[in-house]
């Protein structure tokens, strides 16, 4: 089997496989990384989006072989409950989801936004998540949450 | 329903207690400062168990962080049927609230007795009992001594609302951390000691045998375990999950299927549905003591089309056999009763079955949770005791799980000379709305019906309407016509296989009752929020549809392009009222701007979690009215994708402002299910006030606006 390298959450990660697999089926099965959720398969509802370098993409629609020697970060590589990232915190302050399945990719795709655009509007953050389906209906609470956080990332 | 607590006089067990009524069986108390509470209820993304724990908190007096909620299970919880119907807040929150107030009761009696004072004089703080003379004990040091095993009595009676500390408060969701910080929670997470992946094959036709499998090819694969067939029914199973989907792409092209039944025509939905055989019932009927002379009837017919749960998450479940018992692990709403249809299915006697709730993605009804798990179950037969973890394709997940029902809704208002409504009469056809496990001779899952020797396909029912009506929920109107004549048509044959999602029939029916109405009331030239307020008695109606329309400004001054239109339902005529305003602007497409809503549960319980709920309503339904319909051809459903099937994203989501009307005095009543009808309908009122053209037939989109044009009289 081939070897891929790249930077997983900060961690130089050597996975042999089939780089012709999908990057959500290596996380999910050979890492057991779970925080990166299936939903379609086909790129289409962002609950599998992770972070290469400053963009959020669709685990399940990138191929292996695609991430070599990239940086990739996961929800599980955003933060913890010891050491959250703003956008967990303002997410539980809000109390911003429903069912919670579509969070982990929206959370990623935000993180991704303040990346590039630390203080953005409303509609810069809706158009920022329209790739992200939430079926549940905490659209506006999940938006003023990442308003709340890039607030207080400003602040910091 | 809705009534306040039973007076003293009267004591009875909630319903749910007297089902399960040792008390063993909901609490438990540890010595080290800790209960568990046992619902048989099941988190779907509602909140429920965190406000369960609200409820046992503040009735034994203890900090919230002390409660510790158990998942349901077969071997240890109570039996609380479905977590469905808007129901769990009320019944399980009424035996939880009883329990716990008894065996408060029960801590204070032994507490009384070992310091040697009176239980009258007794308090408690934080689990710790105090009395005069600054005796103290507590519940963790009486924990041993106390046995729970025994039975609930009728006469303890709980806190008044007023004593009650976190009822009321919105008390932050227990389970929300975990699905932050990404810390296995949903079931597809979860991993179990030596789990093998299993997939099932099921054709994209509808109705088809499989009459060949080659599977060679299959078996010849790496990580391979087994191919499970019985009839139409086919599997394989690999040691991981890639390997799975691969041996599945594999089996399919070895698959043999026979000609399927064909699907109705989808572009004529209302012929189809009225031309297929029904069962009749006449629901409500009304009589008026003098009647009115009518002048002229009006007639006007509304449909939905189908509509899918369509989850984030495709469906997923885990078996594991031991000799001739099961356990099996699934997002199901009811682990009772799925246990009630393995059993069946597996031809054991139900003890030999556990079945464990893990949290899935929302629910809105019964999906396909159930379905993969008897998938799951079959599949792990072949696996010498294995535990075998099974997901649905996202395409499955859209085609092959139960629909919400389609429904066509006649409605034909007599009028007399002044244009008031003298008699009403309201029709439906629409195949029932409910198919759930657990409640027949037989079973109602998918596999079930795939087997070498099958069992029929389940025909879908609608529950009476004591139990709120399936296709004729909300059918009955609260408004004080002075005659009228409900009708539900229910079909008797199936070609789409439906069941119950959120509302049931309610949607469609409160679409087509506050459309009509809005139709009637601006024929008269008459304000649509005056006129329903002149037709409605019960004050809480009036107060939902006069807040909803104060913080709304109704009626905003007309403005090009920008349409208001109000709606208002008690859901099931029982349970939460809901008022609803949208303003929609009308330009390629709709857009709904902004939902005010009002709404009443009786006392609610977590503020802020009702008010997710009928935000996460009113956006779910903005989506349904907006964007969602089911597609098929005459062979198969087509919209098995995102693309095919879209939902509402974020850019087009409105603003939504809630008005939560507080009545602690009054039992509390599920929201999750309240704000559908009254936005669904308010939206096309909306619509009509923006374009002056009326559409019947959701969803609303530019096509349907233009035939609703071509059609207009």
């Amino acid at each position: 089997m081939p070897s891929v390298r790249f930077r997983l959450n900060g961690v130089e990660t050597d996975v042999d496989a089939d780089p012709d697999r999908s990057l959500l089926d290596i996380l999910r099965g050979q890492l057991g990384m779970t925080g990166s959720h299936f939903g379609c398969g086909a790129g289409e509802c962002g609950a599998c989006n992770v972070m290469l370098g400053d963009h959020a993409v669709a685990a399940c629609d990138t191929p292996l072989w695609s991430v070599a020697d990239k940086d990739i970060t996961t929800i599980e590589g955003l933060g913890t409950a010891e050491r959250p990232h703003p956008l967990q915190r303002a997410f539980i302050a809000e109390q911003a989801l429903q069912c919670g399945y579509c969070v982990s990719g929206i959370l990623i795709s935000a993180a991704a936004l303040l990346k590039r655009n630390p203080a953005p509007t409303s509609r810069e953050v809706k158009e920022a998540l329209d790739g992200n389906l939430c079926r549940c209906g905490s659209h506006n609470r999940m938006v003023r949450a990442v308003l709340r956080a890039a607030d207080e990332m400003a602040a910091e | 329903m809705n009534q306040p607590a039973p007076s003293p006089s009267s004591p009875k067990l909630p319903v749910n207690l007297a089902a399960n009524p040792n008390l063993s069986s909901w609490l438990k108390f540890s010595p080290q400062g800790q209960v568990t509470a046992s619902p048989g209820k099941v988190e779907i993304g509602q909140g429920i168990v965190t406000a369960l724990a609200q409820i046992a908190a503040d009735e034994l007096d203890i900090d919230i962080s002390r409660v510790q909620m158990i998942r349901a299970s077969t071997a240890v919880s109570p039996n609380e049927g479905v977590t469905s119907g808007s129901l769990s807040v009320q019944q399980s929150g009424r035996a939880m609230r009883h329990a716990c107030a008894e065996v408060r009761q029960i801590f204070l009696q032994l507490a009384s007795e070992r310091l040697g004072v009176d239980i009258a004089s007794l308090g408690v703080e934080d689990g710790t009992i105090s009395g005069p003379g600054n005796v103290t004990t507590s519940y963790w040091e009486l924990a041993e001594e106390v046995s729970l095993d025994r039975d609930a009595t009728p006469d303890v009676r709980p806190k008044p609302p007023t004593r009650r500390a976190l009822a009321g408060n919105s008390v932050q969701r227990i389970d929300i951390p975990d699905k932050v910080f990404a810390r296995p929670r949903f079931i597809h997470d979860w991993a179990l000691p030596e789990m093998l992946h299993g997939r099932v094959l099921r054709p994209q036709n509808a109705r088809v045998k499989l009459t060949g499998l080659k599977d060679d090819s299959v078996r010849a694969m790496a990580g391979f375990v087994a191919v499970v067939r019985d009839g139409s029914f086919a599997g394989v199973v690999c040691e991981t999950e890639h390997g799975a989907e691969a041996a599945l792409q594999a089996l399919r092209k070895g698959a043999v299927w026979t000609d399927g039944e064909p699907l109705p025509d989808e572009s004529d939905l209302a012929a189809f549905l009225k031309a297929e055989p029904s069962e009749t019932t006449i629901i409500d009927k009304r009589t008026a003591s003098s009647p009115g002379a009518k002048k002229r009837t009006l007639q006007r017919r509304y449909t939905r089309p189908y509509i899918a749960h369509a989850s984030i998450a495709p469906s997923c479940a885990m078996a594991q056999w031991n000799g001739d018992r099961v356990h099996v692990w699934t997002h199901s709403q009811g682990v009772y009763l799925l246990r009630t249809d393995l059993a069946l299915v597996l031809k054991l006697p139900a003890e030999s079955i556990i079945v464990e709730h893990l949290e899935g993605a929302g629910c809105y009804g019964h999906n396909a949770a159930d379905d993969v798990a008897l998938d799951a179950v079959l599949l792990a037969k072949a696996t010498g005791g294995r535990p075998v973890r099974v997901q649905w394709s996202r395409e499955a997940e859209m085609s092959d799980a139960p629909l919400g029902a389609a429904m066509a809704i006649e409605i034909e208002a007599d009028l007399d000379a002044a244009g008031e409504i003298i008699d009403w009469r309201h029709s439906i056809w629409s195949n029932g709305h409910v198919a759930r496990p657990g409640r027949a001779a037989q079973p109602a899952l998918l596999a079930g019906f795939e087997l070498e020797n099958p069992f029929p396909r389940m025909i879908s029912t609608n529950p009476p309407q004591a139990n709120g009506g399936g296709g004729d929920r909300n059918a009955v109107p609260l408004y004080d016509f002075p005659s009228w004549q409900i009708e539900s048509h229910r079909l008797t044959t199936m070609p789409i296989r439906t069941s119950a999602l959120r509302t049931l029939g309610a949607q469609g029916n409160v679409f087509a009752i506050e459309s009509f109405l809005d139709e009637i009331a601006a024929e008269r030239g008459e304000d649509s929020v005056a006129f329903r307020l002149r037709h409605l008695g019960d004050e809480r109606a009036k107060d939902v549809i006069g807040a909803a329309a104060r913080r709304a400004r109704w009626k905003p001054e007309k403005q090009p392009g920008i349409g208001y239109g109000i709606a208002f339902a008690r859901y099931k005529n029982t349970g939460a009222y809901c008022a609803a305003v949208a303003e929609i602007e009308s330009a390629e497409d709709i857009r709904v701007r902004k939902l005010t809503l009002a709404v009443d549960v009786g006392e609610a319980i977590n503020p802020d979690g009702v008010i997710n709920q009928i935000e996460g309503g009113a956006i779910q339904a903005t989506s349904w009215v907006l964007k969602e319909r089911v597609r098929f051809d005459r062979e198969r459903i087509t919209s098995t994708n995102w693309t095919e099937y879209p939902i509402l994203r974020f850019s087009e989501v409105p603003e939504v402002e809630v008005e939560l009307i507080q009545r602690s005095e009054m039992d509390p009543v599920g929201a999750g299910e309240a704000a559908h009808g009254p936005v669904s309908a308010a939206i096309a009122n909306a619509v009509f006030d923006a374009l002056g053209v009326r559409v019947r037939h959701l969803p609303i989109t530019r096509e349907s606006i233009i035939a609703a044009m071509e059609q207009a009289p």
